[in-house]
Protein backbone atom coordinates (compact mmCIF):
# COMPACT_ATOMS: atom_id res chain seq x y z
CA UNK A 1 0.00 0.00 0.00
CA UNK A 2 1.50 3.82 -0.97
CA UNK A 3 0.95 6.27 1.66
CA UNK A 4 -0.84 9.09 0.25
CA UNK A 5 1.55 12.26 0.25
CA UNK A 6 0.12 15.65 1.98
CA UNK A 7 -1.58 17.14 -1.31
CA UNK A 8 0.15 20.13 -2.45
CA UNK A 9 -1.43 23.85 -2.29
CA UNK A 10 -3.90 23.90 -4.96
CA UNK A 11 -2.39 25.61 -8.24
CA UNK A 12 -3.72 28.95 -7.05
CA UNK A 13 -0.58 30.53 -7.80
CA UNK A 14 -2.16 31.39 -10.89
CA UNK A 15 -4.31 33.86 -8.89
CA UNK A 16 -7.64 33.76 -10.58
CA UNK A 17 -7.98 31.05 -12.74
CA UNK A 18 -6.08 31.08 -15.40
CA UNK A 19 -7.01 31.37 -19.50
CA UNK A 20 -8.77 28.17 -20.44
CA UNK A 21 -6.97 25.85 -23.26
CA UNK A 22 -9.36 23.85 -25.39
CA UNK A 23 -8.59 21.64 -28.11
CA UNK A 24 -10.15 22.24 -31.43
CA UNK A 25 -8.47 20.05 -33.67
CA UNK A 26 -6.79 16.75 -33.53
CA UNK A 27 -4.58 14.95 -36.07
CA UNK A 28 -2.92 10.84 -36.28
CA UNK A 29 -0.86 8.42 -37.38
CA UNK A 30 -0.59 5.06 -35.30
CA UNK A 31 -0.51 1.73 -36.23
CA UNK A 32 -4.07 1.68 -36.56
CA UNK A 33 -4.46 3.75 -39.84
CA UNK A 34 -3.97 7.76 -40.64
CA UNK A 35 -6.68 9.82 -38.73
CA UNK A 36 -7.26 10.58 -35.28
CA UNK A 37 -10.95 9.39 -36.36
CA UNK A 38 -9.66 5.60 -37.24
CA UNK A 39 -7.32 5.39 -34.16
CA UNK A 40 -10.49 5.84 -32.26
CA UNK A 41 -12.77 4.00 -33.67
CA UNK A 42 -10.82 1.13 -34.37
CA UNK A 43 -9.32 0.89 -30.43
CA UNK A 44 -13.09 1.42 -29.47
CA UNK A 45 -13.85 -1.83 -31.73
CA UNK A 46 -11.27 -3.95 -29.77
CA UNK A 47 -8.42 -3.64 -33.16
CA UNK A 48 -5.10 -4.06 -32.53
CA UNK A 49 -2.84 -2.28 -35.01
CA UNK A 50 0.37 -4.66 -33.64
CA UNK A 51 2.08 -6.99 -36.40
CA UNK A 52 5.40 -9.65 -35.86
CA UNK A 53 5.55 -7.86 -32.34
CA UNK A 54 5.95 -3.99 -33.84
CA UNK A 55 3.39 -1.43 -33.82
CA UNK A 56 4.27 0.18 -37.58
CA UNK A 57 2.05 2.81 -39.27
CA UNK A 58 2.10 -0.25 -41.95
CA UNK A 59 -0.51 2.36 -43.99
CA UNK A 60 1.27 5.65 -43.89
CA UNK A 61 2.88 6.78 -47.14
CA UNK A 62 4.70 9.65 -47.19
CA UNK A 63 4.51 11.12 -50.35
CA UNK A 64 0.57 10.54 -50.31
CA UNK A 65 0.76 13.79 -48.55
CA UNK A 66 4.24 15.64 -48.66
CA UNK A 67 6.03 16.21 -52.13
CA UNK A 68 9.23 14.58 -53.39
CA UNK A 69 10.73 17.55 -51.40
CA UNK A 70 9.02 17.79 -48.58
CA UNK A 71 9.34 14.09 -47.40
CA UNK A 72 13.38 13.98 -48.28
CA UNK A 73 13.96 16.99 -46.31
CA UNK A 74 12.59 15.26 -42.95
CA UNK A 75 13.33 12.04 -41.18
CA UNK A 76 10.46 9.23 -41.20
CA UNK A 77 9.63 10.84 -37.35
CA UNK A 78 9.23 14.77 -38.75
CA UNK A 79 7.02 13.23 -41.71
CA UNK A 80 4.54 11.35 -39.22
CA UNK A 81 4.26 14.72 -37.46
CA UNK A 82 3.59 17.50 -40.54
CA UNK A 83 0.55 14.95 -41.57
CA UNK A 84 -0.66 14.42 -38.02
CA UNK A 85 -0.56 18.34 -37.72
CA UNK A 86 -2.40 18.67 -41.28
CA UNK A 87 -5.01 17.12 -39.78
CA UNK A 88 -5.30 18.81 -36.84
CA UNK A 89 -4.93 21.88 -38.46
CA UNK A 90 -8.09 21.37 -40.91
CA UNK A 91 -10.05 19.94 -37.91
CA UNK A 92 -9.48 23.50 -36.56
CA UNK A 93 -10.71 25.10 -39.62
CA UNK A 94 -6.97 26.61 -40.42
CA UNK A 95 -6.68 25.37 -43.42
CA UNK A 96 -6.69 28.62 -45.25
CA UNK A 97 -4.22 30.18 -43.00
CA UNK A 98 -4.07 30.78 -38.90
CA UNK A 99 -6.74 32.66 -37.41
CA UNK A 100 -4.61 34.11 -35.22
CA UNK A 101 -1.99 36.87 -35.43
CA UNK A 102 1.29 34.10 -36.22
CA UNK A 103 3.61 35.21 -34.43
CA UNK A 104 1.48 34.15 -31.28
CA UNK A 105 1.03 30.81 -32.56
CA UNK A 106 3.34 28.41 -31.41
CA UNK A 107 4.58 24.76 -32.05
CA UNK A 108 5.69 22.20 -29.72
CA UNK A 109 6.20 18.97 -30.79
CA UNK A 110 8.29 16.19 -28.69
CA UNK A 111 9.99 13.05 -29.29
CA UNK A 112 11.62 10.53 -27.25
CA UNK A 113 14.69 10.34 -29.77
CA UNK A 114 14.37 11.73 -33.24
CA UNK A 115 15.40 11.02 -36.38
CA UNK A 116 17.52 7.84 -35.22
CA UNK A 117 16.50 5.98 -39.27
CA UNK A 118 18.30 9.72 -40.41
CA UNK A 119 21.30 8.68 -38.14
CA UNK A 120 21.89 5.42 -38.68
CA UNK A 121 21.59 6.08 -42.45
CA UNK A 122 24.11 8.72 -42.49
CA UNK A 123 26.70 6.84 -40.29
CA UNK A 124 26.44 4.12 -42.38
CA UNK A 125 27.83 6.16 -45.68
CA UNK A 126 30.08 7.58 -43.74
CA UNK A 127 31.36 4.13 -42.69
CA UNK A 128 31.23 3.18 -46.07
CA UNK A 129 32.29 5.80 -48.51
CA UNK A 130 33.69 8.28 -46.44
CA UNK A 131 33.18 11.72 -44.60
CA UNK A 132 32.49 13.62 -47.94
CA UNK A 133 29.65 11.14 -48.78
CA UNK A 134 28.14 12.67 -45.57
CA UNK A 135 24.40 14.37 -46.60
CA UNK A 136 24.15 18.07 -46.07
CA UNK A 137 20.53 17.25 -44.87
CA UNK A 138 22.15 14.79 -42.21
CA UNK A 139 21.91 17.07 -39.15
CA UNK A 140 18.56 18.97 -39.80
CA UNK A 141 16.98 15.35 -40.97
CA UNK A 142 18.48 13.60 -37.38
CA UNK A 143 18.01 16.80 -34.93
CA UNK A 144 15.30 16.42 -32.20
CA UNK A 145 13.12 19.95 -32.88
CA UNK A 146 12.92 18.97 -36.39
CA UNK A 147 9.46 17.91 -36.48
CA UNK A 148 8.47 21.54 -34.50
CA UNK A 149 10.26 23.33 -36.97
CA UNK A 150 8.86 21.51 -39.84
CA UNK A 151 5.74 21.84 -38.44
CA UNK A 152 6.13 26.08 -37.89
CA UNK A 153 7.36 26.29 -41.47
CA UNK A 154 4.76 24.09 -42.86
CA UNK A 155 1.94 26.20 -41.16
CA UNK A 156 3.91 29.51 -40.99
CA UNK A 157 3.16 29.56 -36.94
CA UNK A 158 5.67 32.15 -35.74
CA UNK A 159 5.80 32.29 -31.90
CA UNK A 160 7.63 29.90 -29.74
CA UNK A 161 8.96 26.72 -31.49
CA UNK A 162 11.04 23.91 -29.82
CA UNK A 163 10.71 19.90 -29.65
CA UNK A 164 10.65 18.66 -26.38
CA UNK A 165 12.68 15.65 -25.33
CA UNK A 166 11.51 13.29 -22.43
CA UNK A 167 11.41 9.55 -23.28
CA UNK A 168 8.13 8.01 -22.89
CA UNK A 169 6.47 11.57 -20.77
CA UNK A 170 7.31 13.62 -24.14
CA UNK A 171 3.59 13.98 -26.11
CA UNK A 172 2.35 14.58 -23.02
CA UNK A 173 4.90 17.48 -21.68
CA UNK A 174 5.01 18.84 -24.96
CA UNK A 175 1.11 19.37 -24.49
CA UNK A 176 1.45 20.30 -20.68
CA UNK A 177 4.14 23.00 -22.24
CA UNK A 178 1.84 24.39 -25.14
CA UNK A 179 -0.97 24.86 -22.10
CA UNK A 180 0.82 26.41 -20.34
CA UNK A 181 2.31 29.57 -23.10
CA UNK A 182 -1.32 29.82 -23.50
CA UNK A 183 -1.77 30.71 -19.90
CA UNK A 184 0.83 32.53 -19.68
CA UNK A 185 -0.17 34.69 -22.35
CA UNK A 186 2.63 33.85 -24.49
CA UNK A 187 0.69 32.97 -27.41
CA UNK A 188 -2.74 32.29 -28.25
CA UNK A 189 -2.38 28.90 -29.73
CA UNK A 190 -0.16 26.07 -29.62
CA UNK A 191 0.15 23.24 -32.37
CA UNK A 192 2.05 20.36 -30.06
CA UNK A 193 1.89 17.34 -29.72
CA UNK A 194 4.53 13.78 -30.18
CA UNK A 195 6.09 11.85 -32.68
CA UNK A 196 8.21 9.11 -32.87
CA UNK A 197 10.09 7.08 -35.56
CA UNK A 198 12.42 4.79 -34.02
CA UNK A 199 11.66 0.92 -35.29
CA UNK A 200 15.44 0.83 -36.37
CA UNK A 201 17.55 -2.21 -35.50
CA UNK A 202 20.05 0.03 -33.31
CA UNK A 203 16.32 0.74 -30.67
CA UNK A 204 14.56 -2.21 -31.03
CA UNK A 205 18.05 -4.21 -29.88
CA UNK A 206 18.79 -1.38 -27.16
CA UNK A 207 15.46 -1.62 -25.74
CA UNK A 208 15.49 -5.55 -25.69
CA UNK A 209 19.66 -5.13 -24.14
CA UNK A 210 17.72 -3.62 -21.16
CA UNK A 211 14.47 -5.81 -20.84
CA UNK A 212 11.97 -3.41 -21.75
CA UNK A 213 10.51 -5.12 -24.58
CA UNK A 214 8.22 -8.22 -24.88
CA UNK A 215 9.91 -11.31 -26.12
CA UNK A 216 6.59 -12.57 -26.74
CA UNK A 217 5.48 -9.28 -28.93
CA UNK A 218 2.30 -9.18 -27.26
CA UNK A 219 1.54 -5.87 -25.85
CA UNK A 220 -1.33 -6.73 -22.62
CA UNK A 221 -1.25 -3.94 -20.23
CA UNK A 222 -2.71 -5.10 -16.77
CA UNK A 223 -2.55 -8.67 -17.76
CA UNK A 224 -0.92 -11.19 -15.79
CA UNK A 225 0.54 -12.99 -18.65
CA UNK A 226 2.92 -9.13 -19.57
CA UNK A 227 6.20 -9.05 -20.44
CA UNK A 228 7.36 -6.11 -21.40
CA UNK A 229 6.61 -3.44 -24.15
CA UNK A 230 6.11 -3.52 -28.06
CA UNK A 231 7.61 -0.45 -29.54
CA UNK A 232 5.39 1.33 -31.94
CA UNK A 233 5.81 4.51 -34.72
CA UNK A 234 3.78 7.17 -34.79
CA UNK A 235 2.47 10.98 -34.57
CA UNK A 236 -0.64 13.10 -32.38
CA UNK A 237 -1.16 16.44 -32.90
CA UNK A 238 -3.42 18.95 -31.44
CA UNK A 239 -4.65 22.66 -31.81
CA UNK A 240 -4.35 24.10 -28.32
CA UNK A 241 -6.52 27.54 -28.76
CA UNK A 242 -7.13 29.81 -25.97
CA UNK A 243 -10.60 29.52 -25.04
CA UNK A 244 -11.27 33.32 -25.40
CA UNK A 245 -9.86 33.31 -28.98
CA UNK A 246 -11.09 30.38 -30.29
CA UNK A 247 -14.40 31.33 -28.94
CA UNK A 248 -13.87 34.81 -30.74
CA UNK A 249 -13.60 33.45 -34.55
CA UNK A 250 -16.60 30.88 -33.45
CA UNK A 251 -14.53 27.88 -32.74
CA UNK A 252 -15.92 24.70 -32.39
CA UNK A 253 -14.10 22.78 -29.30
CA UNK A 254 -13.51 19.16 -29.63
CA UNK A 255 -12.89 19.97 -25.99
CA UNK A 256 -10.87 21.50 -22.97
CA UNK A 257 -7.55 20.56 -21.62
CA UNK A 258 -8.32 21.28 -17.90
CA UNK A 259 -4.94 20.49 -16.37
CA UNK A 260 -1.52 19.32 -16.17
CA UNK A 261 1.20 18.87 -13.95
CA UNK A 262 4.79 17.21 -14.15
CA UNK A 263 7.15 16.07 -11.87
CA UNK A 264 9.99 13.88 -11.56
CA UNK A 265 10.94 10.32 -9.52
CA UNK A 266 14.93 11.61 -8.81
CA UNK A 267 15.49 7.67 -8.57
CA UNK A 268 16.21 5.51 -10.91
CA UNK A 269 17.71 5.72 -14.72
CA UNK A 270 14.25 3.66 -15.50
CA UNK A 271 12.72 2.32 -13.04
CA UNK A 272 9.77 3.66 -11.61
CA UNK A 273 10.19 5.28 -7.74
CA UNK A 274 8.92 1.94 -5.48
CA UNK A 275 6.27 3.84 -3.56
CA UNK A 276 5.14 5.89 -6.71
CA UNK A 277 5.25 9.21 -4.29
CA UNK A 278 5.78 11.12 -7.70
CA UNK A 279 3.64 9.59 -9.91
CA UNK A 280 0.77 9.74 -7.27
CA UNK A 281 1.65 13.54 -6.67
CA UNK A 282 1.54 14.16 -10.71
CA UNK A 283 -2.23 12.90 -10.99
CA UNK A 284 -2.98 14.93 -8.07
CA UNK A 285 -1.60 18.06 -9.12
CA UNK A 286 -2.80 17.18 -12.38
CA UNK A 287 -6.69 17.27 -10.82
CA UNK A 288 -5.91 20.64 -9.06
CA UNK A 289 -4.87 22.23 -11.67
CA UNK A 290 -7.76 21.66 -13.09
CA UNK A 291 -9.68 22.05 -10.50
CA UNK A 292 -11.60 18.78 -9.90
CA UNK A 293 -11.34 16.06 -7.41
CA UNK A 294 -11.14 12.58 -7.91
CA UNK A 295 -14.81 11.78 -7.59
CA UNK A 296 -14.89 14.00 -10.73
CA UNK A 297 -12.83 11.49 -12.77
CA UNK A 298 -14.95 9.46 -15.48
CA UNK A 299 -11.90 7.24 -17.02
CA UNK A 300 -8.43 7.24 -16.36
CA UNK A 301 -6.05 6.56 -19.82
CA UNK A 302 -3.57 4.72 -18.20
CA UNK A 303 0.46 5.13 -19.06
CA UNK A 304 -0.07 1.28 -18.99
CA UNK A 305 3.11 0.04 -21.13
CA UNK A 306 3.12 -3.76 -20.41
CA UNK A 307 6.02 -3.94 -18.37
CA UNK A 308 5.68 -6.02 -15.13
CA UNK A 309 7.06 -2.89 -13.32
CA UNK A 310 4.73 0.07 -14.58
CA UNK A 311 1.53 -2.15 -14.73
CA UNK A 312 2.20 -2.96 -10.84
CA UNK A 313 3.31 0.94 -9.70
CA UNK A 314 0.98 2.56 -11.79
CA UNK A 315 -1.70 0.93 -10.55
CA UNK A 316 -0.67 1.57 -6.93
CA UNK A 317 -0.19 5.51 -7.83
CA UNK A 318 -3.73 5.31 -9.15
CA UNK A 319 -4.92 3.94 -6.12
CA UNK A 320 -3.62 6.95 -4.04
CA UNK A 321 -3.99 9.12 -6.11
CA UNK A 322 -7.76 8.95 -6.35
CA UNK A 323 -8.95 7.28 -3.27
CA UNK A 324 -12.21 5.27 -3.36
CA UNK A 325 -12.74 6.61 -6.68
CA UNK A 326 -10.03 4.11 -8.18
CA UNK A 327 -12.06 1.15 -7.53
CA UNK A 328 -14.79 2.27 -9.79
CA UNK A 329 -13.48 4.48 -12.51
CA UNK A 330 -12.13 2.42 -15.49
CA UNK A 331 -8.83 2.36 -16.81
CA UNK A 332 -7.29 1.17 -19.92
CA UNK A 333 -4.65 1.52 -21.62
CA UNK A 334 -3.93 2.71 -25.84
CA UNK A 335 -0.77 0.43 -25.78
CA UNK A 336 -2.55 -2.55 -26.14
CA UNK A 337 -3.83 -1.43 -29.28
CA UNK A 338 -1.21 -0.03 -31.28
CA UNK A 339 2.00 -0.54 -28.84
CA UNK A 340 4.51 1.74 -27.03
CA UNK A 341 5.12 4.93 -29.38
CA UNK A 342 7.77 6.25 -27.06
CA UNK A 343 7.77 10.16 -27.59
CA UNK A 344 4.50 10.06 -29.38
CA UNK A 345 2.69 7.87 -26.95
CA UNK A 346 1.08 10.78 -24.82
CA UNK A 347 0.00 12.95 -27.39
CA UNK A 348 -1.72 10.49 -29.08
CA UNK A 349 -3.42 8.89 -25.99
CA UNK A 350 -4.16 12.29 -25.06
CA UNK A 351 -6.13 12.29 -28.81
CA UNK A 352 -7.40 8.76 -27.81
CA UNK A 353 -8.98 10.09 -24.48
CA UNK A 354 -10.61 13.45 -26.26
CA UNK A 355 -12.14 10.71 -28.41
CA UNK A 356 -13.63 8.68 -26.08
CA UNK A 357 -14.62 11.16 -23.95
CA UNK A 358 -16.49 12.46 -26.93
CA UNK A 359 -18.10 9.58 -27.73
CA UNK A 360 -19.03 8.74 -24.17
CA UNK A 361 -16.75 5.58 -24.14
CA UNK A 362 -13.82 4.04 -22.36
CA UNK A 363 -12.45 1.68 -24.62
CA UNK A 364 -10.79 -1.49 -24.08
CA UNK A 365 -7.63 -2.80 -22.41
CA UNK A 366 -7.26 -4.80 -25.48
CA UNK A 367 -6.17 -8.90 -24.77
CA UNK A 368 -7.18 -8.28 -20.97
CA UNK A 369 -7.55 -11.61 -20.07
CA UNK A 370 -5.91 -12.91 -17.30
CA UNK A 371 -5.63 -11.10 -13.93
CA UNK A 372 -2.57 -10.43 -12.37
CA UNK A 373 -3.99 -10.69 -8.38
CA UNK A 374 -2.01 -7.63 -7.69
CA UNK A 375 -3.29 -5.32 -9.61
CA UNK A 376 -6.87 -5.09 -8.77
CA UNK A 377 -8.18 -2.33 -10.71
CA UNK A 378 -11.04 -1.88 -13.85
CA UNK A 379 -9.00 -2.38 -16.41
CA UNK A 380 -12.60 -2.59 -18.72
CA UNK A 381 -11.43 -5.98 -20.29
CA UNK A 382 -13.72 -7.53 -23.55
CA UNK A 383 -15.18 -4.35 -25.15
CA UNK A 384 -16.05 -0.64 -24.76
CA UNK A 385 -18.00 0.17 -21.78
CA UNK A 386 -20.79 3.31 -21.67
CA UNK A 387 -19.53 6.19 -19.14
CA UNK A 388 -22.13 7.94 -16.95
CA UNK A 389 -21.95 11.94 -17.62
CA UNK A 390 -25.00 12.90 -15.51
CA UNK A 391 -25.02 16.02 -17.99
CA UNK A 392 -22.41 15.22 -21.01
CA UNK A 393 -19.38 16.42 -19.86
CA UNK A 394 -16.78 13.80 -18.88
CA UNK A 395 -13.31 14.05 -17.00
CA UNK A 396 -10.60 12.28 -17.57
CA UNK A 397 -7.05 11.81 -16.95
CA UNK A 398 -3.87 10.67 -19.21
CA UNK A 399 -0.59 8.92 -17.67
CA UNK A 400 2.45 9.52 -19.13
CA UNK A 401 5.90 8.39 -17.58
CA UNK A 402 9.08 8.64 -18.95
CA UNK A 403 12.55 6.59 -18.64
CA UNK A 404 14.53 8.99 -16.43
CA UNK A 405 11.68 9.55 -14.16
CA UNK A 406 9.70 12.20 -15.69
CA UNK A 407 6.01 11.98 -14.95
CA UNK A 408 3.10 14.08 -16.95
CA UNK A 409 -0.26 13.97 -16.26
CA UNK A 410 -2.92 15.55 -18.24
CA UNK A 411 -6.79 16.14 -17.74
CA UNK A 412 -9.18 16.51 -20.34
CA UNK A 413 -12.96 17.38 -20.70
CA UNK A 414 -15.31 16.56 -23.65
CA UNK A 415 -18.73 16.50 -23.95
CA UNK A 416 -20.09 13.12 -25.14
CA UNK A 417 -22.36 12.70 -27.89
CA UNK A 418 -20.72 15.85 -29.55
CA UNK A 419 -21.30 15.98 -33.23
CA UNK A 420 -19.08 14.92 -35.72
CA UNK A 421 -18.62 11.75 -33.69
CA UNK B 1 36.19 4.18 -62.53
CA UNK B 2 34.40 7.76 -63.21
CA UNK B 3 32.24 8.20 -65.97
CA UNK B 4 34.08 10.02 -69.15
CA UNK B 5 33.11 13.59 -69.04
CA UNK B 6 30.78 15.27 -72.18
CA UNK B 7 28.34 17.27 -72.06
CA UNK B 8 25.67 15.04 -72.71
CA UNK B 9 27.04 12.86 -69.98
CA UNK B 10 26.94 15.75 -67.28
CA UNK B 11 23.52 16.84 -68.36
CA UNK B 12 22.11 13.74 -68.24
CA UNK B 13 23.44 13.03 -64.75
CA UNK B 14 22.22 16.59 -63.30
CA UNK B 15 19.18 16.57 -64.74
CA UNK B 16 18.18 12.73 -63.18
CA UNK B 17 20.33 14.29 -60.25
CA UNK B 18 18.03 17.46 -59.72
CA UNK B 19 14.55 15.52 -60.20
CA UNK B 20 15.85 13.08 -57.46
CA UNK B 21 16.59 15.84 -55.36
CA UNK B 22 12.95 17.19 -55.65
CA UNK B 23 12.84 19.95 -58.08
CA UNK B 24 10.02 21.83 -58.59
CA UNK B 25 9.32 22.43 -62.37
CA UNK B 26 10.60 21.79 -65.56
CA UNK B 27 13.94 20.80 -66.08
CA UNK B 28 15.86 22.56 -68.42
CA UNK B 29 19.31 24.06 -69.57
CA UNK B 30 18.07 27.56 -68.60
CA UNK B 31 15.94 26.60 -65.15
CA UNK B 32 16.99 28.21 -62.47
CA UNK B 33 17.92 27.07 -58.94
CA UNK B 34 15.90 29.60 -57.36
CA UNK B 35 13.07 28.83 -59.69
CA UNK B 36 12.62 24.80 -58.99
CA UNK B 37 13.00 25.30 -55.54
CA UNK B 38 16.69 24.51 -54.81
CA UNK B 39 18.72 26.11 -52.40
CA UNK B 40 22.40 25.66 -51.11
CA UNK B 41 21.84 22.14 -49.38
CA UNK B 42 20.52 20.85 -52.72
CA UNK B 43 23.23 22.07 -54.48
CA UNK B 44 25.71 20.12 -52.07
CA UNK B 45 23.79 17.19 -52.70
CA UNK B 46 24.02 17.87 -56.57
CA UNK B 47 27.48 18.52 -55.95
CA UNK B 48 28.43 15.06 -54.12
CA UNK B 49 26.17 13.32 -57.11
CA UNK B 50 28.54 14.83 -59.78
CA UNK B 51 31.57 13.44 -57.74
CA UNK B 52 30.75 10.11 -57.54
CA UNK B 53 29.96 9.81 -61.17
CA UNK B 54 32.61 12.27 -62.57
CA UNK B 55 34.70 12.60 -59.82
CA UNK B 56 34.92 16.09 -60.49
CA UNK B 57 35.02 18.23 -57.09
CA UNK B 58 32.87 21.60 -56.91
CA UNK B 59 33.89 23.24 -53.94
CA UNK B 60 31.42 25.59 -52.30
CA UNK B 61 33.70 28.35 -53.79
CA UNK B 62 32.91 26.99 -57.35
CA UNK B 63 29.61 27.01 -56.69
CA UNK B 64 28.45 30.26 -55.42
CA UNK B 65 27.75 31.89 -58.40
CA UNK B 66 25.88 29.03 -60.09
CA UNK B 67 22.44 30.13 -61.16
CA UNK B 68 20.80 27.91 -63.05
CA UNK B 69 21.48 24.19 -64.30
CA UNK B 70 23.68 25.20 -67.68
CA UNK B 71 25.97 26.86 -65.61
CA UNK B 72 26.63 23.46 -63.48
CA UNK B 73 26.88 21.42 -66.08
CA UNK B 74 29.29 24.28 -67.69
CA UNK B 75 31.55 23.99 -64.58
CA UNK B 76 31.55 20.47 -64.34
CA UNK B 77 32.87 20.07 -68.40
CA UNK B 78 35.16 22.97 -68.03
CA UNK B 79 37.01 21.12 -64.45
CA UNK B 80 36.71 17.61 -66.22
Amino acid sequence: MISAPAAQPAAAAHGERARSVVVTGAGAVTPLGVGAGTLISRWAAGECGIEDGLGRCDEFEPTDFLSRKEARRADRFTQLALVAADEALAAAGWDDGVPHDPERVGSVIGTGIGGIGSLTEQEGIRRERGAKAVSPLGVPLLMGNAAAGAVAMRAGLRGPSFGVISACAAGAHSIGQAMRMIQSGEADAVVTGGSEAALEPIAIDAFAAMGATSETGISRPFDARRDGFVMGEGAGVLVLEAADAAAERGAEPLGELLGYAATSDAYHLTAPEPSGRDAIRAIRLALEDAGVGPEDVAYVNAHGTSTPLNDASETEAIKAALGERAADVPVSSTKSAIGHLLGAAGAVEAIATLGALRRGIAPPTVGWEVRDPELDLDYVPGEARELDADDGRLVAISNSFGFGGHNAVLCLAATSGAPGE
Amino acid sequence: MPTAVTPEAVEKVIFAGVEEIGAEGEITRDAAFEDLDLDSLDLVELAQIVEDEFGVELDGDAVKDVKTIGDVIDLVVARA
